[in-house]
């Protein structure tokens, strides 16, 4: 699994009948150091994550599980709030809880 | 499987309901000479290891699952093993 930040959502009105419903979220892979890796994805939520939060989320074919029985066609969904996490190597301390929802003035 | 160092543990209360109860920890995998080799991964722990520890790591959804107990478990990564301080030859 992977730590993220949630980025922004996606709103797709065409799409396969299992995501109908689904939630999507942008999500930025994040180091221990919350320093970002990679490029953003596209993760379907599975625990009711909203935007400027710290998750983790599982890739691969283990991506669908969460949703079974339903079929749900992902590679790749959030599957965890993160409350707080603490390194080794970084400095230790709840996560910053900056909410940075837009508005339409954005 | 994967030999990493454990470097961190995460908190969360709100998660997928198949992961109830099971210790999240941040496993920094490693090469030969113990230097960090890509990036960490967040895996569960199945065997009670520790922050600093150097663990046996198994980046494989249906070896985690298992490690967990669980059948249909959405993890993709588990702590299988914590290798003896004079383990490694």
């Amino acid at each position: 699994m992977q730590l993220a930040r949630v980025i922004g959502n996606v709103v797709a009105t065409i799409k396969d009948p299992g995501l109908a419903a689904r939630t999507l979220l942008v999500l930025q892979p994040l180091s221990p150091a919350r320093e970002a890796v990679g490029q953003p994805i596209v993760a379907v939520d599975a625990v009711g994550a909203g935007v400027g939060e710290e998750v983790f989320l599982v890739r691969g074919r283990e991506a669908s599980l969460p949703f079974l029985p339903d079929q749900v066609p992902t590679d790749a969904s959030v599957i965890g709030i993160c409350d707080q996490w603490t390194t080794d190597s970084v400095p230790a301390g709840p996560a910053p809880r900056s909410r940075r929802r837009r508005t339409t003035n954005d | 499987m994967r030999l990493a160092r454990v470097i961190g543990s995460v908190v969360a209360t709100r998660k997928h309901q198949k992961l109830d109860g099971a210790k999240l920890l941040l496993a920094q995998p490693i090469d030969r000479d113990g230097q960090p080799q890509g990036g960490a991964q967040l895996a569960v722990d199945a065997v009670g290891a520790g922050v600093g520890e150097l663990v046996l790591l198994v980046l494989e959804g249906r070896a985690a699952g298992a490690a967990l107990g669980r059948r249909a478990a959405p993890v993709d990564a588990a702590i299988v093993g914590i290798v003896d301080p004079t383990g490694l030859g």
